[in-house]
Parts: structure tokens; C-alpha cells; sequence
């Protein structure tokens, strides 16, 4: 089916806004400091980055193939229902091993969890990244 | 709490079941004899055989109203994106994190999922923990002037009908 000048337009935009905007989730990957920092890139950016080219798929698959795409919109739902529970884990995981954070962090957590776990002194054989 | 409860449900799950049989024929992209017979066996099958980690079941008060959230969820996100690609983009020295601390008012494990999850996908924030006793949820930020205003905000435009749609 011919696609008309318009749509192939909309759809060239779309994917070229996703590659863009997963591009700088991925510099922000690069450029943060620390760990925790970096968690904020991948999970908001690629999600949206992802969702734009899939949304610029589902429109060409629809026209070309003359029936509605619908798979693009779950793997849109499915990404965005599972990027923030990755995220978080990341996120516990690292507070768990006390992966360092920049200095300048406010209100950093750990003293709060040596208090809620009652182990006060044993961080020495792993906190020697962060104290 | 006990590890496997002892009531078994035949069919735990009845909207459940429908909503995943609808979802298989998306994913087939067919409505065939055969895809729905596939269908609704993993419609019964899934809930039933995951129904010991559901130990309580779901409040939905307002399907419609849900409907709503998410839809305001997915305008939050794009302007997130907006919000944390300008950070990314900016002098990483200049920006302030910090870990708050957010006391939580929601009680149900679920309500408790979905606000931390849409936590995760707006501006510059990330849940990264939540306290033993589930009154506190440990967010991290990446960028933050007023803490107090961010607690305000996420309180009244997420956890408020987040506890008016589940609790």
C-alpha cells in the first residue's frame, strides 16, 4: 500500500525522536557521577525513547499492512510497567551493598538502615566505598 | 504470615482471567477457535497456579477513574523525560541529589507498587527502597531545591487518588 508523503513524515519523525532521546538517556548512563545518579537516565529516557519508535511502528505496520498493529502499544505497557521494578531493585541492591554516592548527596540513608537492622559497626568490611 | 495459604480459589481470579485471555489475542493478533481455547486455558491457568503470591485481593473502587491516573501518569512521563534529558544535558556538578525520605499514608502492597512505580517514571525521581515496617518509601533524586514542595507534589497528584482508586 502507498504510504503518503504526510505519514511517512510522522513516522520518520517519531523513530528519529526516540533514537534522540534514548541517545541521551545513554549519555546519561555516561555523564553522572554515581550509581544512583545514573539510575535516573535509562529508566525514564529509554522507556520514552522506546515507546516514540514503537509508536512511529505501529503507525507504518498499520497503514502498510491495512489492519490496526496492536502489539506495539503492549510492548509499550510492558516496558513501562517493568522499567520502574528494575530500577527499584537496581536501586536496593545497591543501597544493600552501599554502593557509594557523591558527597554532596542529601539525607544519604545508611545510618538510618544500620539503625532499623541493628548492626551498628560491622559496615566497615563493606562501606569502604562510600565512608 | 504463612507461606502457602491454605485456601485454594478454582477460579481466583474471574476479571483477571478475562483481562489476560484479551491480552493473548493481542499478542496473536487473531481471534481464531484455537487462540481463544489457548487463551483462556492460560487465563484460568496463571492466576491459578500464582494465586499464593496474591495473598489479598485487589480493591479496584473506580476502573474509569484509574483509567484517568494513568493517562495523567503518561502526560507526568513525557514531560519527565523533557525534565531529566535537560539535567542529563547540563553541567552533572551543578545538579543537587539527594535521598528523601517519603512517609506513606497508603497501606495496600498493591497501591504501595503502583505509587512507587509511578514514582520511578517521573521527574527525576527513583524509588529505591521501601522501610521494613512500610510507613516510609526511600526515593532518590536527581535533582532537588525544596524537598518538602517534592513530598507535597508527589503526595497530592499521586498517592491521593491512588488511595481513593485501591484502599
Amino acid at each position: 500500500m502507498e504510504m503518503p508523503l504526510w505519514l511517512d513524515a510522522i513516522v520518520a519523525a517519531l523513530i528519529l525522536a526516540g533514537a534522540l532521546v534514548a541517545t541521551i538517556g545513554s549519555l546519561g548512563l555516561a555523564r553522572m557521577p554515581d550509581f544512583y545518579m545514573r539510575l535516573h537516565g535509562p529508566t525514564k529516557a529509554s522507556t520514552l525513547g522506546v515507546g516514540a519508535t514503537l509508536v512511529g511502528s505501529m503507525l507504518w505496520f498499520s497503514t502498510a499492512q491495512g489492519s490496526v498493529s496492536v502489539q506495539e502499544i503492549l510492548i509499550t505497557v510492558f516496558l513501562f510497567a517493568t522499567a520502574p521494578v528494575s530500577a527499584h531493585m537496581m536501586g536496593r541492591a545497591a543501597l544493600h551493598r552501599r554502593v557509594g554516592c557523591q558527597e554532596k548527596t542529601n539525607g544519604q540513608p545508611w545510618d538510618e538502615m544500620d539503625r532499623l537492622s541493628g548492626r551498628a559497626a560491622q559496615s566497615s568490611s563493606s562501606g569502604e566505598s562510600q565512608r | 504470615m504463612k507461606l502457602f495459604p491454605q485456601q485454594q480459589y478454582w477460579w481466583p481470579r474471574p476479571r483477571f482471567s478475562i483481562f489476560l485471555l484479551v491480552l493473548w489475542l493481542l499478542l496473536v493478533n487473531s481471534i481464531s477457535p484455537g487462540q481463544i481455547l489457548i487463551g483462556a486455558v492460560l487465563g484460568w491457568l496463571i492466576p491459578f497456579s500464582t494465586q499464593q503470591f496474591w495473598p489479598e485481593r485487589p480493591h479496584l473502587h473506580n476502573a474509569g477513574r484509574l483509567l484517568l491516573y494513568l493517562l495523567r501518569l503518561l502526560k507526568d512521563i513525557l514531560e519527565s523525560n523533557l525534565t531529566v534529558a535537560r539535567l542529563i544535558l547540563r553541567n552533572p556538578d551543578s545538579l543537587q541529589p539527594a535521598f528523601i525520605r517519603f512517609p506513606l499514608t497508603l497501606t495496600d502492597e498493591f497501591a504501595i507498587t503502583v505509587l512507587a512505580s509511578s514514582i520511578s517514571l517521573t521527574p527525576g525521581t527513583v524509588s529505591a527502597g521501601l522501610s521494613p515496617d512500610r510507613s516510609m518509601l526511600l526515593v532518590h533524586v536527581l535533582h532537588v531545591t525544596d524537598e518538602q514542595e517534592l513530598i507535597e507534589h508527589i503526595r497530592n497528584r499521586y498517592e491521593q487518588p491512588l488511595k481513593e482508586i485501591l484502599e
